[in-house]
């Protein structure tokens, strides 16, 4: 249970959340035409006859992007509706040139599905919950108006006009900003593992619709309001925080919530009213008469499936269970594509050079790639090349801390020049003196002089004072300019101490 | 030398190929006829350099001994609903006066891939809404008929009026048709002439003008049921660019034509004997079943119970999807734009499409609007739906126990231009037979029985079963054997 409250005058609100995310599938092709769906192009030069809507034109449904769908909605383990249907949603706009979206209101292509949010409790979310999901279906996109490029005129950009988006629909089931955050975050998670949506929210392949209402604890859903395009997991959390304290005061005040739609503005931070209920449209949606109905084969399904990577939540889990790892390191690891990749090439590339099974180096792996890497680049600054952070590398110089050839703070010197130059790790161990020394006729010697020369301490050690341990191992390591193997100088020193 | 002006189609093709005329002079006759006809007004525009240009391609052909297909040097008309690319297309609408498409359409594409060439666009009703050819922006359509002893001019029916008065009165051996709820059949009907609407999806619907996307089909109007065949069989086709397009090899319907109608079962639906059905019209029915009856054929009762509720479940499917589709005439991207001084978005949709939209498409467009609207979807679009679904049954279950249905055309014979205009419903009942189906896509046809007392031409429609375009041809063809239609209008234009 969320304890996320507002605190009004008469006293304790909880907010409600539910989500509707915009994904853009990603496909080559747009979902009913051949043009490019590419970021960035010069305006209108990714516009078929269809997505311009000239007259005769008709849509083709492209396989990829019901494919992708399918594919999304089995990985939040939803429900896929084998028949679906596209439908029309009516309405005038510049930048809509057929005069409707297709869309599917009545029958969409993924029923109910579910998603884990995980504990965070420094993010206020107490323990893992499970938000349901309520649909995904598939719809055009519309162009953009550009109002910048002429002193009274508006000019229209098609290129995204048709490109192709998820609605994934959430349940009213988020009670805080930061479980819609964390909502936001995981689906953005498995869209990218699954390859679906490139999570792309700056250039608007994902973004957010919220509707926020509020209720004392206990009683009937509020009337919600729904903010539009919101396009990041921080204005997505400020949207719901704005807007629960905003009906909070209105409701207190005497006032009612008007069920409408509201704009986000990121600058101020605030909402503010777009369009009213009175002033709604009527969407007139009925099936589109050009297209028959998807009907979908178990074999496409089957393929669909078969081609799903293992996911955030299985893989966090196999983390754990199989590698050992803590539940904090294998949620880190699991969160990003990127991050699990670059993990498990390492994590590969480590156990191979060892000659260990992973499960036995995981945990060195894993800190090394969550923290002592990471640190080591970002002190570094300009002065590192990412890329000389290659997977052989970094293998390289945990196998050479695993046999104990080199400490720990060796290993971050070596990455450090590593990274400077492109430089062989074991070269730079040998040529920089970055080794430890295991030599035990060394150690042996320098200890056998620390001994002859502090026959006081000794005595003292001897007759009891066990902390005197510490002494002798720092004028051990002191006579071995901190390059001796602390195992060694341990073993020897217990040894001859007695 | 034979008048080439009235041969038809396969006249023309075969005339062409053995040398006995040169496509040239047949494409210059009709040239020449299409351009004193001007007071049919059945054209928008004339493009005699595009019937030229082709016929001069099939002439080259036969000189070096090539193929020249199967409509090779027939020039034909084009109903002006299908973009041709390059050539002006409007469907006969204000609002794409001056649109030139970057396209052409699968279907006219197809035709002069099979070696037709074009005279010109068909003048039509309003993107295709109408039962008179009283609702284009660019005039009336007379047909060629007239009653005896009256100069009044006569509806050619609709929407395809431009294609049924030009082929009726020879400035074109064939024309294509558009076929929404008997667009194709009943002027056909008015005109003596021929015209089959193939099976929902046996021509691509890729670049025509939408009016109902769930039952536009286009077809070919001619003059006998041979050149209705060649001309299908050179129109249909599988086409990936329509999701809705048949995915089936086009039959030889040419090849297949049989007017031997032993063995088969011509049912006779009994709610079609309807009031306000005029006397002649019924007595050419009857007739009708004595002529496939010679031709060996069965004549069963059938019942198709729901036809009564056809017609107004067609008024509101078919306004509803117009009402769709025809949301991207803005004024933004193409066509008419009318933006007032200081006009906003708003205001330029508003006057655009109050300037480029005629009486009858605003009249359905708020009809489709209306079904379409929250509260109402249920009672009117869905209460449709169903209609539609059961009126696809009767047909499913009639067709267990015959072959084809044989039913009149239209209820009554064409009428005078004007008369029926402050009567709508009387105007959409003109099409009170042909509508059903349309509603379960079937293939179906007009072909001419006779005249009536005042001269005008009846014609008999056959209903077939889905995919059956060659029975219900050569039935077709059993009536036009035996009918021996040979009234031709008398020329005044």
């Amino acid at each position: 249970m969320s304890t996320y409250r507002i605190q009004g005058a008469t006293g304790e609100w909880e907010v409600v959340i539910g989500l509707e995310v915009h994904a853009q599938v990603t496909s080559k092709a747009k979902l009913f035409s051949g043009a490019s769906t590419a970021f960035g192009a010069e305006p209108n030069t990714q516009v078929s006859l269809v997505d311009a809507a000239m007259p005769g034109m008709l849509p083709v449904p492209n396989a990829e992007c019901i494919r992708q769908a399918v594919r999304t909605g089995m990985a939040i383990e939803a429900q896929i509706n084998k028949y679906s249907r596209f439908d029309r949603k009516n309405y005038f706009y510049a930048d809509l040139p057929q005069g409707y979206q297709i869309s599917q209101l009545y029958h969409p292509i993924v029923g109910e599905g579910q998603l884990l949010i995980e504990a965070d409790e420094k993010a206020g979310i107490p323990q893992d919950k499970v938000i349901g999901i309520e649909r995904i279906h598939v719809e055009q996109d519309a162009g953009k108006l550009m109002h910048d490029q002429h002193p009274t005129m508006s000019y229209v950009d098609l290129n995204r006009s048709g490109v192709a988006l998820m609605e994934i629909v959430s349940k009213p089931d988020m009670r805080s900003p930061a479980e819609a955050g964390a909502y936001v975050r995981k689906l953005r998670s498995i869209l990218r593992y699954v390859g679906s949506c490139d999570g792309n929210m700056e250039e608007g392949s994902m973004r957010a619709d919220v509707n926020v209402s509020v209720r004392k604890p206990g009683e009937e859903f509020g009337t919600r309001t729904e903010t539009k395009n919101v396009n990041s997991v921080r204005f997505v959390m400020q949207v719901i925080e704005y807007e629960a304290n905003r009906q909070v005061d209105v409701l207190e005040n005497g006032g009612s919530v008007d069920q409408e739609t509201r704009l986000f503005d990121p600058n101020t931070g605030t909402t503010r009213t777009m369009r009213s209920k009175e002033d709604a449209h009527d969407y007139r949606y009925f099936p589109d008469p050009d297209l028959l109905p998807l009907e979908l084969e178990d074999a496409f399904l089957e393929e669909c499936r078969a081609s799903l990577p293992e996911l955030p939540d299985a893989k966090r889990q196999r983390y754990e269970s199989e590698l050992g790892l803590t539940p904090y390191n294998a949620r880190e690891l699991t969160a990003e594509v990127e991050t699990f990749g670059r993990f498990e090439t390492l994590l590969a590339a480590t156990a191979a050079k060892i000659g260990k099974p992973e499960a036995k180096v995981a945990t060195q792996v894993a800190n090394w790639a969550l923290s002592i890497a990471p640190g080591v680049m970002k002190s570094l600054g300009d002065e590192a090349d990412p890329a000389n952070a290659t997977a052989e590398a970094q293998a390289s110089i945990l196998a050479m801390q695993d046999k104990g050839e080199i400490s720990g703070g060796q290993a971050k010197e070596i990455y450090e020049i590593v990274l400077k130059t492109g430089r062989d790790p074991e070269e730079v161990a040998e040529t920089e003196g970055l080794k430890q020394v295991s030599d035990t006729g060394a150690i042996e010697a320098a200890i056998d002089e620390i001994i002859a020369n502090n026959g006081d301490k000794v005595a003292e050690y001897r007759s009891g004072k066990d902390k005197l341990f510490g002494f002798f191992v720092g004028q051990t390591m002191k006579a071995m300019q901190g390059k001796a193997n602390p195992a060694v100088v341990n073993q020897i020193l217990k040894d001859k101490l007695g | 030398m034979t008048e080439l002006t009235n041969l038809g189609v396969k006249d023309i093709r075969d005339g062409v190929a053995s040398g006995e005329f040169t496509a040239r002079e047949v494409a210059e006759a009709f040239n020449a006829a299409v351009a004193e006809a001007a007071s049919l007004n059945a054209f928008i525009v004339t493009t005699p350099d595009h019937a030229l240009a082709s016929a001069d391609a099939v002439d080259a052909k036969r000189a070096k001994g090539e193929d020249l297909g199967t409509m090779g040097g027939v020039p034909i008309g084009m109903k002006d609903l299908f973009a041709t690319k390059g050539v002006q297309t409007t469907a006969a609408s204000h609002i794409l006066e001056g649109f030139n498409p970057q396209y052409e359409s699968t279907v006219s594409q197809n035709l002069w891939d099979a070696g037709a060439g074009m005279l010109g666009k068909l003048n039509l009703d309003q993107f295709a809404m109408g039962s008179s050819n009283e609702t284009s922006y660019f005039g009336n359509v007379s047909s060629p008929w007239r009653k005896a002893g009256s100069n009044a001019a006569m509806s050619p029916g609709g929407s395809s009026g431009g294609s049924s008065s030009a082929v009726a009165a020879r400035i074109a051996p064939a024309a294509t048709g558009t076929d929404t709820g008997g667009s194709i059949r009943q002027p056909a009907a008015f005109t003596g002439i021929c015209g089959i609407k193939p099976t929902y999806g046996r021509c691509s619907r890729w670049g025509v003008v939408a009016f109902a996307s769930s039952l536009d089909q286009a077809g070919p109007m001619a003059r006998t049921v041979e050149d209705c065949a060649i001309m299908l069989e050179a129109m249909a086709g599988f086409d990936p660019k329509d999701a809705t397009s048949l995915k089936m090899d086009v039959p030889a319907w040419e090849a297949g034509l049989s007017a031997d109608l032993k063995g088969k079962r011509i049912g006779i639906p009994r709610e079609y004997r309807m009031e306000g059905t005029d006397e002649d019209i019924l007595k050419s029915w009857e007739q009708g079943k004595e002529w496939l009856r010679d031709a060996g054929a069965e004549i069963v009762d059938v019942s198709l119970q729901h036809t009564k509720y056809a017609l107004p479940a067609y008024y509101i499917v078919a306004p509803a999807e117009a009402s769709s589709n025809l949301a991207r005439y803005d004024g933004v991207r193409y066509g008419l734009r009318d933006l007032p001084d200081g006009a906003g978005l708003q205001d330029m949709y508003a006057a655009t499409r109050a300037e480029g939209f005629g009486d009858e498409v605003k009249r359905r467009i708020l009809i489709g609007t209306y079904v379409l609207s929250a509260g109402f979807y249920d009672a009117y679009y869905n209460q449709a739906q169903k209609v539609r679904t059961l009126v696809s049954r009767d047909f499913a279950e009639a067709f267990g126990q015959c072959d084809a249905i044989l039913a009149p055309t239209t209820p009554t014979a064409s009428f005078p231009l004007g008369s029926l205009n402050d009567d709508p419903l009387t105007m959409y009942l003109n099409d009170v037979f042909a509508v059903p189906a349309s509603l379960a896509g079937l293939p179906a046809m007009s072909v001419p029985a006779t005249v009536n007392s005042d001269g005008l031409p009846l014609g008999l429609q056959i209903v077939g079963k889905p995919f059956d375009e060659q029975g219900v041809l050569n039935a077709g063809l059993a009536i036009q054997q035996r009918a021996g239609f040979d009234a031709k209008p008398e020329k005044w234009w």
